[in-house]
């Protein structure tokens, strides 16, 4: 009750505080919380080596890997990269919707971006089936296991952001936003990011990358 | 809350990538004949270029402390070049 009555009568303070890009020069600041980019970098750098091992295969068999590759859908990948772009710009200006106070506004981003996630996640069942039923499983060959590994990997990410996005849309309604509040909405909206990278490199080296 | 949408141009980050994807899906889907080493290496580049833009500005890592930043940088350029070498080696 306290802390509540303490951050009501000193908004300048609180507001400042959720502002770190008005006075960028003399307060850096970590987006979320510290602990989180430890889960980042650590969800990068397991992708890192997953994509390098993915090359390294690929150079030991060429040939398959690019008539293996053939069969995939480009253009459902290109629409579901612009799906990703669009929810992290959603996301983007939530935040923005956030720390100034607008409560309509953040909480349709985070949820409009939300469905920009389930769109995704239908296009991505919509070429599993196709795959499946054209006989094309894990099993297949190389090339299909890593596509459904790095892909699944992935749609889990996709998966767990859309949580954290329905999260967001719900502590954005909040009438109060305190300074760990608004560090919980700036975190779930890096992972949601994080989301969105990891797919940016992922699509080019699984449906365009060619020898 | 749009003046600062347009003061850390947020939208003209987004054209970047969007026109970065569309520039992409050309390179490698474009009718050349192979081999399609020097649009693949392209390909790499724009795609650490959109991960780096998407850290800086949507993660809002531009405001972050130096450590954190250039630890974000770092990796961009290692894996980038990482995977470059291993294509373009292997």
């Amino acid at each position: 009750v306290n802390s509540h009555v303490h951050a009501e009568t000193s908004p300048p303070q609180e507001v400042s505080r959720l502002k770190p890009a008005d006075n960028s020069a003399t307060s850096r600041h970590v987006p979320g919380e510290p602990g989180l980019w430890v889960l980042i970098f650590g969800d990068l750098v397991l992708f890192g080596a997953l994509f390098t091992t993915f090359l390294v295969y690929r150079g030991h068999s060429p040939a398959l890997f690019t008539r293996s590759q053939r069969a995939l859908d480009v253009d459902l990948g290109v629409v579901n990269t612009l799906l990703l772009l669009a929810s992290s710009l959603f996301v983007a200006i939530g935040v923005r919707g956030v720390r100034r106070r607008n409560r309509q506004l953040a909480p349709w981003m985070f949820t409009v971006a939300l469905c920009c996630g389930a769109g995704f996640g239908f296009d991505k069942y919509l070429e599993y089936s196709d795959k499946v039923e054209h006989g094309i499983t894990p099993a297949t060959d190389t090339f299909y296991m890593f596509y459904y590994v790095l892909t699944g990997l992935h749609m889990l990410h996709v998966l767990l952001g859309m949580g954290v996005l329905a999260f967001l849309a719900a502590q954005a309604r909040s009438t109060h936003i305190d300074v760990r509040r608004f560090a919980y909405i700036e975190g779930g909206a890096c992972f949601w990011h994080l989301v969105d990278l990891l797919w940016i490199v992922l699509f080019p080296l699984l449906y365009l990358v060619r020898s | 809350v749009w003046s600062s949408i347009l003061r850390d141009r947020l939208l003209l980050v987004w054209l970047a990538l969007v026109a970065a994807t569309v520039l992409s899906w050309g390179l490698g889907t474009g009718s050349s004949s192979p081999p399609h080493i020097t649009a693949s290496v392209l390909i790499l580049v724009v795609a650490f270029v959109k991960v780096r833009l998407i850290g800086a500005h949507f993660m809002e890592l531009r405001q972050a402390p130096l450590f954190l930043k250039t630890l974000f940088d770092l990796y961009c350029l290692i894996l980038c070049l990482t995977l470059i070498g291993v294509f373009v080696a292997v």
